[in-house]
Formats: C-alpha cells, sequence, structure tokens
C-alpha cells in the first residue's frame, strides 16, 4: 500500500522557537560579518511560496526584523485594539476567493480577481524599514509589486487625482468592527502621484511566504515613507477620484492624522514625539533609534512635496 | 472568624507576596523572553496597570470598612499603597532607563511635548509625599494634617486617570473601566460622608 506522506508545511510554523531563534544568531552575526555585502534576504523561510522571488530596486541592506515579531504585533483594529488578540481573531478571515473593485475615474472599472492580478504584476521582494504613528519600527522583507504598475493597467483618466482604497467591512469575522472604535470600513488614500511612485507597493507576502492574516492578507498597500496606518491591509475596493478622500484616522482625529502622514521627525504628533522610534527586535538596553525625515526614503520622495510646509500639511 | 495577632501576621505575608506576585511574573517573562515583540512596552504598561489596579485597590478598603463595619480593611492601607507606589516607582524607572535609555536629550525631547507623560510624572509627585509619610512614625507626628495630606490619593487617582485617557489613541474601554470603578469608590465616601454630617 502506497502511503502518501504530506508536502511539507511552512517551515517557520513548525521550526522549533529555540532551533529558529538560533539560526537567527548565526544570520546576526554573518551579517556583521559581511558587513556591506548584500546578503540573500535574510532568515525566512525558503520553503514559503515566495522562496524564490527576485528582489527589487529599493530594497535595503538591512538586518530585518524577527518574523514571529512582525507576525505577532499588529495594528489591526478590525479585530482588535490589542496588538497580540488581533493575530489570533485575523485567522478566522477567509481569503480565497479574494478581488478587488475598481471604480471612479478610470476607463477599466470593474471587479478583478486577485488571482489575476498577480498573474498581471510578477512579484518580487523588498526589505523596508516601516514606521508606525506610535513611534516603533521594523524592517520587513515584503513580497510583492508596484502599485502603479497596477494602477496603469485600469487606465486612470485626467480626472484620477487621487486613489482611495478601502478595507474589507465584514463585522461577523472581523469583529472589532461590531464596535465604533472607528469608522468603518478603514479607509485610506494617496495622491496620484504618490500612489504612481516606484516605492509605494501593493503587497501580498513577507518573509519569503504568504500574507498571515494579522498582517493584511490577502493584499495591502505599503508605502513606506508614510506611518504605518496609511499602508491599509485586506483591500477590496480602489477609488480614483479627482478629490481628496476622507480618511480613516483623519475623520477620527483629525488635528492628529493628517492626509499625508509623511514620517517626520520634526512633527511632534499633538501628544507624542516623534523624534525618535522604538525598533523591534533589539534588547531591552538598546537605545531608540533617530527617527528620519521621510523614514529615509527623502531622496525618492522630498521632491514630490517641495515648497509644500509639512507641519501644515501632516 | 476572630484571628489573633500572630494570624493576621500571616495574612498579611501571604497578601504582600500576592501583590509581589505581578512584578515576579513579569520579571520571569523578561528572564524567558515572553514579553513579545515590545518587551519595553509590555514591561511599562505592565507595571502602569499594576500601579492603577493596586490605587483601586487601595481606594477600596475605606468603603469596604464602611459597608461591612469590619476593621479588617485598615490592616491592609498601608501595603497596598505602598504597592500602587511600588508598581508607579517601576512604571516610571522603565520609562527613564528602558525608554529614554538615561538620556537626558531624549527626556528634554519628548516629555515637554507629550500631555500625558507630564500628567504621569505629576501623578508620581502626588505618590511621592503619600510613601514617605506612610510611616507610623510620619503618620503619628503629622497628626490631623497626615489626614489631610493623604486626601491626596484621590487626586492622584483623578490624575492616574487622566494619564490613562490622554495616552490613548482611540479605544477608551479600559480607562473607562477604571474610571467607572474610581468614580464608583469616590461616590460611596462622598455619600458616607454627606449621611455622617447629616446625623450629627
Amino acid at each position: 500500500m502506497l502511503i502518501k506522506t504530506k508536502p511539507n508545511i511552512l517551515s517557520s510554523e513548525i521550526t522549533d522557537r529555540a532551533v529558529f531563534e538560533s539560526r537567527r544568531e548565526f544570520i546576526k552575526a554573518a551579517t556583521v560579518l559581511s558587513a556591506g555585502m548584500m546578503l540573500p534576504s535574510s532568515g525566512h523561510a525558503e520553503t514559503g511560496k515566495y522562496a524564490n522571488v527576485p528582489v527589487g530596486p529599493y530594497s535595503a541592506k538591512l538586518q530585518v526584523t524577527d518574523r514571529n515579531d512582525v507576525a505577532s504585533y499588529t495594528n489591526y483594529y478590525e479585530f482588535s485594539t490589542n496588538k497580540q488578540d488581533s493575530t489570533v481573531l485575523a485567522k478566522a478571515l477567509k481569503t480565497k476567493p479574494w478581488s478587488v473593485e475598481v471604480v471612479g475615474e478610470v476607463e477599466k472599472p470593474g471587479v478583478y480577481n486577485l488571482e489575476d492580478i498577480l498573474k498581471d504584476n510578477p512579484v518580487q521582494e523588498r526589505i523596508y524599514r516601516f514606521r508606525c504613528v506610535e513611534a516603533w519600527s521594523m524592517v520587513v522583507p515584503w513580497i510583492g509589486f508596484p502599485l502603479g504598475d497596477m494602477l496603469k493597467r485600469f487606465k486612470p483618466s485626467s480626472k484620477a487625482k487621487f486613489v482611495e482604497f478601502t478595507t474589507l467591512y465584514n463585522p461577523e469575522v472581523m469583529v472589532g468592527q461590531r464596535s465604533d472604535v472607528l469608522g468603518w470600513p478603514y479607509v485610506e488614500g494617496l495622491r496620484i502621484d504618490e500612489a504612481m511612485h516606484p516605492l509605494t507597493m501593493m503587497v501580498t507576502g513577507m518573509y519569503g511566504d504568504e500574507l498571515p492574516n494579522q498582517n493584511g492578507a490577502p493584499l495591502r498597500l505599503i508605502v513606506p515613507w508614510k506611518y504605518g496606518f496609511k499602508s491599509i491591509k485586506a483591500i477590496v475596493k480602489i477609488r480614483f477620484l479627482e478629490t481628496m478622500p476622507e480618511t480613516a484616522w483623519h475623520r477620527n482625529a483629525p488635528n492628529e492624522y493628517g492626509f499625508y502622514a509623511n514620517v517626520n521627525p520634526e512633527v511632534p504628533h499633538p501628544r507624542w514625539s516623534q523624534s525618535r522610534e522604538r525598533v523591534l527586535g533589539g534588547s531591552i538596553f538598546t537605545a531608540k533609534r533617530d527617527t528620519e525625515k521621510f523614514n529615509g526614503y527623502g531622496a525618492e520622495v522630498a521632491a514630490l512635496y517641495s515648497g509644500m510646509d509639512l507641519s501644515k500639511y501632516f | 472568624m476572630l484571628l489573633d495577632k500572630k494570624d493576621w501576621a500571616v495574612v498579611k505575608i501571604i497578601v504582600f507576596l500576592l501583590s509581589l506576585l505581578p512584578f515576579l511574573l513579569l520579571v520571569n517573562d523578561g528572564i524567558n523572553d515572553r514579553l513579545g515583540a515590545n518587551p519595553i512596552e509590555t514591561l511599562h504598561f505592565g507595571f502602569g496597570d499594576w500601579a492603577l489596579r493596586f490605587l483601586c485597590i487601595t481606594l477600596a478598603l475605606s468603603p469596604i470598612k464602611t459597608i461591612t463595619r469590619q476593621s479588617w480593611p485598615t490592616r491592609f492601607r498601608r501595603m497596598m499603597g505602598l504597592f500602587t507606589f511600588f508598581y508607579a516607582s517601576l512604571h516610571l524607572l522603565v520609562f527613564i532607563v528602558l525608554d529614554l535609555s538615561f538620556s537626558w536629550e531624549a527626556f528634554k525631547d519628548e516629555v515637554p511635548k507629550s500631555p500625558y507623560i507630564l500628567m504621569g510624572l505629576l501623578t508620581y509627585l502626588l505618590l511621592f509625599p503619600l510613601a514617605i509619610t506612610s510611616t507610623k512614625k510620619m503618620q503619628k507626628r503629622l497628626g490631623r494634617s497626615w489626614v489631610k495630606l493623604h486626601k491626596l490619593v484621590y487626586v492622584a487617582g483623578g490624575t492616574a486617570l487622566v494619564h490613562y485617557f490622554w495616552l490613548v489613541k482611540a479605544d477608551y474601554t479600559e480607562p473607562l473601566i477604571y474610571a467607572l470603578v474610581i468614580g464608583i469608590l469616590l461616590a460611596i465616601r462622598i455619600v458616607v460622608y454627606y449621611r455622617r454630617t447629616a446625623s450629627l
């Protein structure tokens, strides 16, 4: 009798944590040894769905944050305002099948299957810094493709000055949506030039594998020079607009969260400083890191805001 | 149930160890790398939560005494008050030593920009004189003014709540629960006070 053996499950999920961690220690040591050299993108699942995708442009040569930290510390208010609880609660979300509705100032509106979107847009890996408005940060190897490439296929009209993104609204599964801590559904937006900027990514995976639900599966935005709340999760709708859309956090507290939300150490949040950030994964005795303007992507994006008063358009 | 002096000493030791337990558990989690992705925050919030919980327990003792007409709650007043101060001190220590890494520059930048941190520091300043005058000696020496001074604990309860409300981004559930508890405890005292003055 033939006994079928199961194929490998995610190695990161079955590896004993201590082993996994010691491997990271090795990788850390290797990073130090090969300072300045480009390493094959860090210590994560080589057996995952996206294990062998090419490294894209703008990928930083940085030590990435432990995958466990990235996957267990998420602001996902659709599930919970507790960063650990959302990790568990998000498991209930079904991400297949998934489609994205494209509407507004665009020649090819419609409902697009995620599979088809992924066929048209080959994925790549990019290591980006991620800076939360709460003054913590991490370094994540995202898997995705430039948002602009995808948007161009829908042929935006000349009236399309802004792009609006909407998260799934399903309070039966997204239990956090049953209380009105934020107005639901979550909405975010970008100016069209920000959306078309080659740094801006549509993300479908991380650490060589598919996105965990809590990190925004199956499709999320990543805008590395803006605070994390701009990088909306579980996108079901994209709308092209002539006017600036109202966004979730701005609607909730307009004096605290602006539409632009560019990382900027010179402009404090009304209730806390943005000068420094706690980099996740350090020892408890590691000092905070000085936050960089545009999260260190100033050379690429500062020109988008030339002549603008960034303390007014925060 | 009648307990003699020796029995009360044993009960006090048990209560003391139980009150120390949250501290020991957090330290144990720290040693075993179980504080999660942001260990400093876990320690900081953990100690802050327990400071507030012990403040609630401290404030609850007198109302319990009034309602049950028992004298035992008074025996724990000092200990619970000092545990409030203990966890508040750890909360502040984590902020200064771990979060700010003892950097004066970071302190100068971050504290003035943050109303909730200022409110937290004010709360600590209010608790400080209560902790140092908590001994029997000081209680005797200060006499009536000791009672007046220790009414500051209500003010500290209020500023601690404001500190919590001001740091929250959107979900006020937890500070609202604490506000409800402290509010009820304060209301009981006000009712008791007016009944007493009315019956005079």
